[in-house]
């Protein structure tokens, strides 16, 4: 934005170059500036969009590759599969709510915690590091770490935890199979725990770039810190809340590493990812799990979309109001 | 219109009074920010606290880090790293992480390489729809990897490309370009006109004025971009497993071998945990500040 803006109203200094140059730019010269561009352009749709077209295509075929002879079109009989089916319909179900709720959760959680990490106090960088790690632990690890350290019901640390706790005061505390008995809750818990680092983040740099003077005229004013909050500091971090909810998104709709590791898809936990790995790994129908495919890639700009909907029509109403 | 006013007359001594540290509202402050540092420090030890343990539980032997009620005090010991890590460079972890290493490493060094000249075109001399081309790059990223695996899956086989390292490089390449190419645009834009053009007066040719100029200014946005793909490609679990086997397999694809240990070698699982996430962990925290850049694609400062 800033760059055309700034440099086509160019100041005097651009006649005395322009001169040499002919007024509009030549084709020679116009390629010359696009060459650049090129070689990730091109790299890009060969690697991802061909593939995708491929996935498109693929997904009007019936196509097992344990029958290879019995290939036929089938036009959108895969997608009538995908959503006749009651396990794989529950995958689409599952993961409009997983995204919704990791999404939503962590945003909470996370600017809880930037609040928090905003003040000047004894120890804030150490916190924020403490605060960091969850991110930077491979997911892999992390959901191996959720699956066997804590939800295990005889050893693991949650369990441990409520044991000692109800030691201390006298009463047995139930020791609950976490991962049976709550398996979407578990996979949500993990991917929380990693995702709101992320959203703190992002939401303490916003944070950070909030203009003081503003804060400070309006306690003099007579604001009181509710007040502050609702109309000076949330309106400012609109756009990073935003920004962070649609990252969020977009990975958390995606994601695969969680799912794979804690459930292995069981007990209602499979997301759409989770499907399509499964029908083409170990299925091997290509048909089916293309349609799947197509679903995730609606499914995640149908989600981005709506956050970004959502998210901006709550700060509108919340301006409105003041 | 009033902020800039604000900002511009009353920035300096507001600024400078916060930066005493006195706590501003005066009076009941104390307690209020007393508590405020306390439950910054239960939020943060809370967050830590899984890591803490599989650390600990890392040092542990195997019974203790079985036993219940979780033994805290128990003696540590680094067997668990030792037995973990082997001895021999051809076994045991080693593949996997020269594996992960040579896709992470390679891969961001193809993403930089296609995607400087591209944030170049986007910004110093932009091309003419240089947005929508911007955010063409972006889409590609709202298009999930799982949609294009099959054909990927197909045409690797069919050509014998399967279980290659270099395949990953190539995925891994196109998973992180745009958000490269996104990232280093918005690090290109920062560097103001004036400067290039006053370099350009002083009859500075273009290649003088990237490699003198605008290269010091954007080289820790750079490295901000490089940090994010080698992590991401670090990370990455979902197409290493589908298209390596034996001969490529990589760290998190090793990993998912300890998913069914039935708690006999917990705290093995611990230590390999630790140990594969031990590079991301050292960027990570070496370079907090340049990751909320990045990861936000640049847009926060």
């Amino acid at each position: 934005m800033n760059t055309t803006t700034t440099r086509t109203p160019a100041p005097p200094a651009r006649p005395a170059a322009g001169a040499a140059r002919p007024p509009r730019p030549s084709r020679v010269s116009s390629w010359a500036r696009r060459a650049p561009l090129l070689p990730a352009l091109i790299f890009l749709v060969v690697v991802t969009q061909l593939p995708f077209a491929a996935t498109l295509v693929i997904s009007l075929w019936d196509w097992n590759a344990l029958y290879p002879d019995d290939r036929a079109f089938t036009g959108f009989g895969n997608y009538g599969t995908v959503l006749g089916d009651s396990d794989l319909r529950g995958a689409v179900l599952t993961t409009a709510l997983l995204t919704a709720t990791v999404v939503l959760v962590s945003l909470v959680l996370g600017l809880a915690l930037a609040l928090l990490l905003d003040r000047r106090f004894r120890g804030r960088g150490v916190v924020r590091t403490m605060a960091i790690t969850p991110f930077l632990l491979v997911p892999v690890a992390a959901a191996l770490m959720w699956k066997h350290l804590l939800f295990n019901p005889e050893y693991g640390l949650l369990n441990g935890l409520l044991a000692a706790f109800g030691d201390l005061f006298g009463f047995t505390a139930p020791q609950p199979d976490w991962i049976s008995e709550m398996p979407l809750l578990a996979v949500e818990a993990a991917l929380i725990w990693q995702w709101t680092p992320f959203m703190m983040l992002i939401l303490l740099a916003g944070l950070q770039s909030r203009p003081l003077e503003l804060t400070e005229a309006a306690r003099i004013d007579g604001a009181n810190n509710w007040q502050i909050f609702a109309h000076l500091t949330l309106p400012h971090l609109r756009r990073y809340i935003e920004l962070g909810g649609l990252l969020g998104s977009i990975y958390i709709v995606q994601h695969f590493d969680a799912v794979f590791t804690i459930t292995a898809g069981g007990l209602d936990t499979a997301n759409l990812p989770y499907v399509v790995y499964q029908e083409f790994y170990q299925a091997q129908d290509y048909g089916v799990a293309s349609a799947a495919g197509v679903l995730v890639v609606l499914g995640s700009l149908l989600i981005a979309t709506f956050a970004l909907r959502v998210v901006s029509s709550l700060f509108r109403e919340e301006g409105s109001r003041s | 219109m009033t902020t800039a006013d604000l900002k511009t007359t009353t920035a300096r001594p507001a600024r400078q009074a916060a930066g005493r540290a006195a706590p501003r509202p005066p009076g009941g402050g104390r307690w209020r920010s007393a508590a405020l540092t306390l439950g910054a420090w239960v939020a943060g030890l809370l967050f830590f606290l899984p890591v803490a343990w599989l650390v600990l539980t890392s040092l542990h032997s195997e019974s203790d880090a079985a036993s219940n009620p979780p033994a805290v005090m128990a003696p540590l010991t680094l067997d668990n790293y030792r037995e973990f890590f082997g001895t021999s460079i051809w076994e045991g972890p080693w593949p996997p992480l020269i594996n992960s290493a040579t896709a992470s490493l390679a891969s961001t060094a193809l993403v930089l390489l296609l995607a400087l000249p591209a944030a170049y075109a986007l910004t110093i001399r932009p091309v003419k729809a240089w947005r929508d081309t911007l955010f063409f790059f972006l889409s590609t990223k709202m298009l999930p990897v799982v949609a294009g695996l099959l054909p990927v899956y197909l045409f690797a086989r069919n050509i014998g490309f399967l279980d290659h390292v270099w395949l990953l490089v190539i995925l891994y390449t196109s998973m992180n370009l745009p958000i490269a190419v996104w990232m280093l645009q918005s690090f290109l834009a920062e560097v103001p006109s004036s400067v290039i053009e006053a370099a350009q007066l002083d009859g500075a040719r273009l290649p003088v004025v990237l490699g003198r100029v605008v290269a010091p200014i954007v080289l820790p946005g750079i490295a901000a971009t490089a940090l994010i793909c080698f992590i991401f490609s670090w990370n990455e679990l979902l197409f290493a497993r589908v298209l390596t086997g034996v001969r490529a397999e990589t760290a998190p694809v090793f990993l998912t071998s300890f998913i069914t240990s039935q708690g006999l070698f917990l705290a093995q699982l611990a230590a390999a945990s630790i140990a594969i996430s031990l590079p991301v962990l050292a960027a990570g925290f070496a370079a907090q500040d340049k990751l909320v850049q990045g990861l936000s694609l640049g847009a926060v400062k």
